[in-house]
C-alpha cells in the first residue's frame, strides 16, 4: 500500500535500499544488510495487489476460456466404449482413442463444409472490404454530399443481430413474400431462386455483407481521418486529381486497417453459424452440416458424438489461432511497441 | 460527424453527383430490409402473400396484439431476457475489463507481460468455438439451462481488456496514481475513485460494444438453453420462424417480432451516437 512501484525494475526487491520512510524501521529490526527482503509491504504492493486486482479477469479467463479449451482437447482424444447393451453403471467407459476422432472428424462432410465456407468467404470478404473502402473514400471526399446521412444508415445494420438480419433477408428471398419477386413476376422476368442450393451461398454472403460493410467502412474511414490534411493539399497543388489522391495516397495509408479488418472478417467467416441456422426453415438448400460449426453442433447434440465434435472444434480453433497470431503480430507492434 | 479543419472546406469543392449517388445507393441497400419489415409488419397474414409487400396496410396493431398474446406474452419475456443478458453482462464485463486493463497499464509486477500475452491470445479464440466446450463444462456443474450459463461466459472479453489497457494508459496519468499512493490511498480506492472516472468515456464505448455483442449473440444461448422462458429474443424468434415453416400464419408474428426487437438497439445507437467510437473499438491507435 505504501510503497510505490519503483523505477528500478524487477531487480529492485533484491537491494537492501530502503524505499519508503517506513522502511528503516524494518531494517533496524532485522539488523544490518539483510540478504533477502522479508515478505512485507514490498511483496504485497509488487505482487499481491496487482494479481489480486487481476483476479476477476484471470479466474473468468481460466474458467470460461482456458478450461473449456483444455477439456475439448481431452475429449477429442477420448471415445466412449459401450459394453454389452450399454445398460447399468460401468457399461459406458471412456477410453483413449488416439487420433481416431480426428480421422473420423475430417471426413468428406467436414471438408465439404469447409469448402462451402471458403467459397462464402471468398465472395464475402473482398466484396465487403472493397465496398467498405469505396464508401470510406467517398465519405472522406470533399466532393460528396449527404455524407452524414449515408454514414449513419450504412453503419445501422451493425445494430441488427445476425439472426434478425437473416430473418429479414430470408423473407426478401422468399418468392411468396418478396417485393423483388413480385416486381420481376409482374415484368415477366424469370428471376433466379436465391434459396436454391446453387445460389444460397450468395444469399448468405449478402446477409454478411449487409451486416458488416458499415462497421468496416467506419474503421477505414476513421484511419483516413487520422491523416493530416496538408498532405492532400500538397498533392492538390501538384495537380493531383481527387481520384489520384485516393488511389496513390489514401489507399496506402489505410492499408494496415484493411489488413486488420480483412483478418477479422476471415475469422468471422470460418465461424458462420447463426445465419445459415436461421435460414434453414426457409429452404432445403441448407443441410445440418452446411458450415463447420453447424457440423460440430450436430455431432455434439444430435448424434451425441462428443469426441468427434471436440476434434472438429480443435481443428477449427487451431486454424483460427494460426490466423490470430498473424493479427497479434500486427497489433502488438503498432500499439505496444514503445511501452514496457 | 465532425468535419475536419481542412484548409479547403467541403463547400468550395464542386460536388460530384457520382460520388453522392454511390453513397445514397449504399444507404438504400442498407435500408431495404428495414423498409420491408416496417411495411410487412402492417399486413395481415393473407395480405402478406397476396399484395406487394412494400405497400403498407393497416394491421400493425393487430399484429402487435397477436405477438403480445402469443403464449402469455412470451415475446416480451424474451425481450426482457435479452435486456438482462446484455445489460448485466455488459456492465460486469466492462468493470472486469477496466480493472484488468488499468492494472496492466499502470502496475509493474513480475509476470505482467506473460499475463497480458496469454489474455491477448484469447482475443481471437473465437467465442463461438468455445460455446460447445463451455456447455460441456457447465453441464458438469448443472449450470446449463440457467441465466448463469449465458451471463457468465460472456463477462470475460480479452478484447475489452486489451482496449481498456490502451485507454487506461492514455487517460490515467501515472503522476496522479503515484500521488494518491503517497497519500496512502488503497489501490482499489485509487481505481474506483480516481482511475475509473478518468477512463469513463472509453468505458462507455466498451460497454456499448459489449452490450451489442451479447444482445446479438445467438450460438451461446442457443446451445445453453432448453427452456424457452429463458431465451433471449434472437433464439426465440429463430425458433418461431422454425414453427412458421409448417404454419405460415406464424410469419406475421415473426415479422412483427423482428421489427420490435430491432427498435431498442437502433434507438440506443442513434441516441448514443457520439459514443460509438469505432476507432477505439477497432484498436486503431494513432501511431
Amino acid at each position: 500500500m505504501t510503497t510505490a512501484t519503483t523505477p528500478s525494475g524487477s531487480s529492485g526487491s533484491r537491494t537492501g535500499v530502503p524505499e519508503t520512510p517506513e522502511e528503516p524501521i524494518d531494517t533496524a529490526v532485522l539488523g544490518p544488510a539483510p540478504r533477502r527482503r522479508p515478505v512485507g509491504h514490498g511483496f504485497r504492493a509488487r505482487v499481491l495487489t496487482p494479481y489480486g486486482m487481476l483476479a476477476p479477469a484471470i479466474i473468468l479467463f481460466l474458467a470460461f476460456m482456458a478450461a473449456p479449451i483444455l477439456y475439448t482437447v481431452v475429449l477429442s482424444f477420448q471415445r466412449v466404449q459401450v459394453q454389452g447393451l450399454g445398460l447399468g453403471s460401468g457399461a459406458r467407459t471412456t477410453v483413449f482413442a488416439g487420433f481416431a476422432n480426428y480421422v473420423a472428424a475430417l471426413d468428406a462432410e467436414f471438408l465439404a463444409s469447409v469448402g462451402r465456407v471458403l467459397l462464402y468467404g471468398l465472395i464475402l470478404v473482398p466484396t465487403m472490404l472493397g465496398l467498405a473502402l469505396l464508401f470510406a473514400l467517398l465519405l472522406d471526399s470533399k466532393r460528396s454530399r449527404a455524407t452524414r446521412f449515408s454514414r449513419l444508415v450504412i453503419f445501422l445494420p451493425y445494430a441488427v443481430p445476425g439472426v434478425i438480419a437473416s430473418l429479414l433477408w430470408g423473407f426478401l428471398y422468399l418468392p411468396a413474400v418478396s417485393p423483388f419477386y413480385f416486381i420481376t413476376e409482374a415484368l415477366g422476368i424469370d428471376a433466379p431462386t436465391i434459396l436454391s442450393s446453387g445460389l444460397i451461398v450468395f444469399g448468405l454472403a449478402n446477409i454478411g455483407l449487409w451486416g458488416g460493410v458499415g462497421f468496416n467502412m467506419v474503421v477505414i474511414y476513421t484511419s483516413l481521418k487520422a491523416v493530416p490534411s496538408d498532405i492532400y493539399e500538397a498533392a492538390r497543388l501538384d495537380g493531383c486529381s481527387e481520384i489520384q489522391i485516393a488511389l496513390r495516397i489514401k489507399v496506402p495509408i489505410v492499408f494496415p486497417a484493411l489488413v486488420m479488418t480483412g483478418l477479422f472478417s476471415l475469422i468471422a467467416t470460418l465461424q458462420v453459424f447463426a445465419e445459415p441456422t436461421t435460414l434453414r426453415p426457409l429452404t432445403n438448400a441448407l443441410s445440418t452440416t452446411w458450415s463447420p460449426l453447424m457440423k460440430v453442433y450436430r455431432d455434439a447434440f444430435t448424434r451425441d458424438d462428443l469426441g468427434s465434435a471436440a476434434a472438429t472444434s480443435v481443428v477449427i480453433a487451431v486454424v483460427s489461432l494460426a490466423l490470430s497470431f498473424v493479427f497479434l503480430r500486427i497489433v502488438q507492434k503498432r500499439a505496444f511497441g514503445q511501452e514496457d | 460527424m465532425t468535419t475536419t479543419t481542412a484548409s479547403t472546406p467541403r463547400s468550395t469543392m464542386r460536388p460530384s453527383p457520382i460520388a453522392t449517388g454511390i453513397l445514397i445507393l449504399g444507404a438504400l441497400y442498407c435500408l431495404v430490409p428495414v423498409i420491408w419489415v416496417v411495411a410487412a409488419s402492417t399486413k395481415s397474414a393473407s395480405e402478406l402473400f397476396t399484395t406487394f409487400t412494400l405497400f403498407p396496410s393497416t394491421h400493425l396493431f393487430e399484429n402487435l396484439a397477436q405477438l403480445s398474446a402469443y403464449r402469455d406474452g412470451l415475446f416480451w419475456r424474451w425481450m426482457l431476457n435479452s435486456a438482462l443478458y446484455a445489460g448485466v453482462g455488459a456492465v460486469a464485463s466492462t468493470w472486469v475489463s477496466a480493472l484488468a486493463g488499468y492494472v496492466l497499464a499502470k502496475f509493474r509486477f513480475p509476470g505482467k507481460s506473460a499475463v497480458f500475452s496469454i489474455l491477448l491470445t484469447g482475443v481471437l479464440v473465437p467465442g463461438v468455438i468455445l460455446a460447445i466446450p463451455q456447455y460441456l463444462l457447465l453441464a458438469q456443474f448443472e449450470l446449463t439451462n440457467t441465466y448463469w450459463a449465458v451471463l457468465l461466459p460472456q463477462i470475460i472479453s480479452p478484447y475489452a481488456i486489451y482496449l481498456a489497457r490502451i485507454y487506461a494508459a492514455a487517460a490515467v496519468p501515472t503522476d496522479v496514481v503515484e500521488a494518491a499512493r503517497t497519500d496512502g490511498a488503497r489501490e482499489f480506492a485509487i481505481f474506483n475513485r480516481i482511475a475509473l472516472p478518468m477512463m469513463l468515456p472509453g468505458l462507455v464505448t466498451i460497454l456499448l460494444f459489449q452490450f451489442v455483442a451479447v444482445w446479438n449473440n445467438f450460438m451461446l444461448p442457443y446451445i445453453m438453453l432448453g427452456d424457452d422462458q429463458l431465451f433471449p429474443v434472437t433464439v426465440g424468434l429463430s425458433g418461431l420462424l422454425n414453427q412458421g415453416a409448417s404454419a405460415p400464419s406464424m410469419y406475421t408474428l415473426v415479422i412483427a417480432g423482428a421489427l420490435v426487437s430491432v427498435i431498442p438497439l437502433v434507438l440506443l445507437f442513434l441516441i448514443l451516437q457520439r459514443f460509438w467510437r469505432v476507432d477505439l473499438a477497432a484498436g486503431a491507435v494513432k501511431a
